[in-house]
């Protein structure tokens, strides 16, 4: 029972990947961009979030209302004013550029709040949980969590398929050029995007911290685990990277079981033996390309 | 009577090469200008300059009297100014309706919608769910053609719509070109093809490196000085 | 067109690339001699900067040459630290156990890169940053090796620390040296000449018959053999290893700053970045975050106005030229007419 257990587990954290990894995939897919600070921007969400809270006493979910809509207008300026730039200079610079963000935020952080880390208060929903069995309960906030991850996951596939503007990102994730000549400016699709993936990681960052907790120095294993749900599930597919981060999150999870030291390792060993016997993905691309 | 489209004295350069010098013609509403010439005479240049994507070293573009020399092409093409690329440049992971719809998305009012594009090309709208990347060559450049028409363009600049397709697709893709005509819209095309060029242009200007060696209508020039200007065969050494 | 009578000769080195040599000779032997005349501290800062050098010259023959980005580079800095530790307690001296070091992550490598290789692009960095992780998480499983908290490398504590000092400044520039010189040596030939080709269009030169695969393996086999190297050095210098550090991102951080502000894709770029950089440490690294965070939104500027670096600036402003790389084409006949098109 406790392996079922840690497989439901691992389902339920594997949900928060994936939301943490779309904006990753999204980024990629339409701009070739890696953003080595993705991780750090949303520990940067879950501290103003948290600072926020203790300084007004809103709860979560106004934290939250505030905080996403926030990053992703962020985005959309860091796209216009900064990638956009180091983008029309080649591969490395964008590179180059958010590492150095990375740096960045991470040494803020480290001054403004110590290395300590930090939870969210989800209120009373933190505690509660659903008993399946003697063994097996279900916590209502992870449930939550990954309700949540799918609803997004599912709009942003619905905005990329029917909304025009979806449509346009998709275009020119094929084809910068092309999209130019009908009538889309490239400079915005970037930003749009970035937006996207902004709002999106906000949001994780803020689930993060209220499921466990965050420290200044957490973003680049979070970084990591978004990148490998999207290359498990297949570039550029998002229930693939919904896949993806579950079979990560399943995996360090029943490894945790048996050893807790094996975690991590396990989830780095599935995203290596895909790699190597499935380069492709779980469920190659279907919408923005790779 | 000021034209459609004006192209005034454009030189652009590719690299370290000058592709265009110093070129002039321009597009009346409702007519048919083709631009022949020999591979690297500059032809597919003209049109990217003239659709944005390239900047000119000197002179400029006038879409009906605007100077758009400076704007660059997903704002031309909501003044107007609508490419069907060299190569057609499909979105090859969009279905082939949503390829179509792409070119109404920053589209100017006007008589093409997607009901007018599937008049036109009937068999499209049965493949409308297809990935483009699965169509044929002669099928693509018509989605190509069909995308551009959605923007509702005035001018329609077409870059080798007969490259790589055989005579009879081609045949079809032009076949349709009265009926944009029809609408207003003036066309500039690009054509290796000088025989298909003489029959469907209403004025033809030969480039030859960058210039513009011979203009006129197609009943007024002879096969011998298109053929003259074509190869850049000098009087004295003929 | 006149007929040419003899094909254009390809040429370069000749007196340049003696003088390079001899210049760099003479380089390395006055630097050899420098412990005997400056203190313990200026050498200590002459390691770091010999062991950032080499990892950044790594860096640069990965990314700048192969068109390799990687994040995981840090797989190797701390595979040679721990190898050195291993090799130590086998009872090799880690002088020695730098170079067997170098060699051991080498052959780490060969393996490593067949599931790397799978990755292309850009997803390369972040797969090769998973793989790091894996070694890294794979050395803290074995106690033997300190575990989680590390260990010391005690069989240097014996030894007269001036001596071992010194003796660190030596193994240090003799790797820096041995870096430079490879890089040098790979890159005049054949591997380098397949590394132009596949830079311009690897495609064009797949079709061509450079053999892209083993160009890249060997690009790859040899930066884990310099970074293990460096890694080694870093021990040394240390003398204690720790798990975290020796397998932190932040070596990869290190050398993406150094060869971007540097001028990536030259062999001057680097040097003159890890220099600037050891420079910058050595003032300013006692103040922490504050630096880093002034080092990191250095970078931004850096990669949007000087996509080619300091060095890139240089190189546009004279035409000074330490290692001569190019080659130039000499026509045998007088020059053709001018392009066709």
């Amino acid at each position: 029972m406790i392996w079922v257990d840690a497989v439901l587990q691992g389902v339920l954290v594997g949900g928060l990947y994936a939301l943490f990894a779309c904006g990753l995939s999204l980024m990629f897919g339409v701009m070739r961009i890696v953003n080595l600070a993705h991780g750090d921007f949303a520990v940067l969400a879950a501290f103003l979030a948290y600072s926020l809270i203790s300084a007004s006493g809103v709860n979560l979910l106004y934290a939250a209302l505030l905080t996403v809509p926030v990053f992703a207008g962020f985005g959309y300026l860091v796209q216009r004013g900064l990638l956009n730039r180091a983008i029309s200079s080649g591969p490395l610079p964008p590179l180059l550029a958010t590492f150095g963000l990375s740096v960045v935020i991470q040494n803020s952080l480290l001054q403004g709040y110590t290395a300590d880390s930090r939870a969210l208060d989800p209120g009373r929903i933190g505690t509660a949980s659903l008993r399946l069995s003697g063994q097996i309960s279900l916590s209502y906030l992870e449930l939550l969590i990954l309700g949540l991850a799918v609803l997004v996951l599912g709009g942003l596939e619905l905005y990329l398929r029917r909304n025009r503007t979806g449509r346009m990102l998709r275009a020119a994730a094929d084809d910068r050029d092309a999209a130019s000549l009908v009538g889309g400016d490239p400079r915005h699709l970037y930003g749009v995007a970035t937006a996207i993936a902004f709002g999106t990681l906000a949001l994780a960052g803020l689930l993060f911290a209220a499921r466990s907790s965050v420290a200044p120095s957490s973003g680049p294993s979070e970084l990591l685990f978004g990148f490998e749900a999207v290359v498990i599930g297949g570039l550029g597919s998002l229930w693939g990277t919904l896949l993806g981060g579950i079979a990560l999150g399943i995996a360090q999870n029943v490894a945790g079981q048996a050893d807790p030291a094996y975690t991590l390792l396990a989830g780095h060993l599935l995203f290596l033996l895909v790699l190597i016997l499935r380069p492709e993905g779980l469920l190659p691309r279907r919408s923005v390309t790779a | 009577m000021s034209a459609l489209l004006e192209v005034r004295g454009l030189s652009v350069r590719r690299g370290q090469l000058l592709a265009l010098r110093d070129l002039s013609l321009a597009v009346e509403a409702g007519r048919v200008v083709a631009v022949i010439g020999a591979n690297g005479a500059g032809k597919s240049t003209l049109l990217e300059a003239v659709a944005g994507l390239l900047r000119p070293e000197r002179g400029g573009v006038v879409l009906d009297g605007t100077e758009v020399t400076a704007l660059p092409a997903h704002r031309r093409l909501r003044l107007g100014i609508a490419l069907v690329p060299e190569g057609r440049r499909l979105f090859p992971s969009l279905s082939v309706r949503e390829n179509l719809l792409t070119g109404q998305y920053r589209r100017r009012p006007g008589p093409w919608d997607l009901p007018a594009v599937y008049a036109l090309f009937p068999w499209m709208a049965d493949r409308a769910a297809q990935r483009a990347s699965a169509l044929s060559g002669g099928e693509q450049q018509a989605v190509a053609l069909g995308r551009a028409l959605l923007a509702n363009p005035r001018v329609l600049l077409l870059d080798e719509l007969s490259l790589g397709l055989a005579p009879a697709v081609v045949a079809t893709v032009y076949r349709t070109l009265p009926q944009v005509v029809a609408q207003g819209t003036g066309v500039l095309l690009v054509e290796q093809d000088v025989s298909l060029a003489l029959r469907r242009a209403d004025e033809v200007h030969c480039l030859l490196e960058g210039r513009v060696e011979l203009s006129g209508s197609p009943a007024d020039l002879s096969a011998r000085q298109i053929e003259t200007a074509y190869f850049g065969i000098r009087r004295e050494s003929a | 067109m006149s007929a040419v009578q003899q094909g254009p000769a390809v040429e370069r080195g000749g007196r340049p690339a003696r003088y390079t040599a001899g210049g760099g000779v003479v380089l390395v032997a006055a630097l050899a001699y420098l412990p005997y005349l400056v203190d313990t501290g200026v050498t200590q800062a002459m390691v770091v900067f010999f062991y950032l050098a080499a990892m950044a010259l790594m860096w640069n023959l990965l990314a700048g040459y192969a068109g390799l980005v990687s994040v995981g580079q840090q797989a190797y800095v701390g595979l040679g630290a721990y190898a050195v530790l291993q090799f130590s307690n086998w009872g090799v001296a880690p002088f020695l156990g730098v170079w067997l070091a170098a060699l051991a992550c080498a052959v780490i490598a060969l393996p490593t890169s067949f599931a790397a290789f799978r990755l292309r692009a850009d997803y390369f960095a972040v797969g090769t940053w998973a793989i790091a992780e894996v070694y890294h998480l794979l050395v803290i499983q074995d106690s033997s090796l300190g575990g989680g908290s590390g260990s010391a490398l005690t069989t240097l504590s014996g030894i007269d620390p001036v001596l071992r000092d010194a003796e660190t400044y030596w193994t240090a520039l003799a790797v820096a040296a041995v870096c430079v010189l490879g890089c040098f040596l790979l890159l005049r030939g054949r591997v380098g000449l397949a590394l132009t080709a596949i830079r311009d269009d690897e495609t064009a030169a797949g079709s061509a018959g450079v053999r892209v695969g083993p160009a890249k393996r060997t690009v790859y086999l040899a930066a884990a053999a310099g970074c293990g190297a460096a890694g080694g050095v870093v021990i040394v210098s240390q003398l204690n290893v720790a798990p975290d550090s020796a397998f932190s991102v932040q070596w990869s951080a290190s050398m993406i700053f150094i060869v971007l502000l540097g001028g990536i894709g030259t062999l001057e770029g680097p040097l003159l970045g890890a220099a600037l950089f050891t420079v910058v440490q050595q003032y300013f690294g006692a103040d922490g975050a504050w630096y880093l965070i002034v080092l990191g939104a250095a970078c931004v500027p850096v990669a949007v106005w000087l996509p080619r670096g300091l060095w890139g600036v240089v190189a546009r402003a004279t035409p000074l030229r330490v290692f001569p790389l190019a080659r130039r084409v000499r026509a045998a006949s007088p020059t053709a007419a001018g392009p066709g098109r």
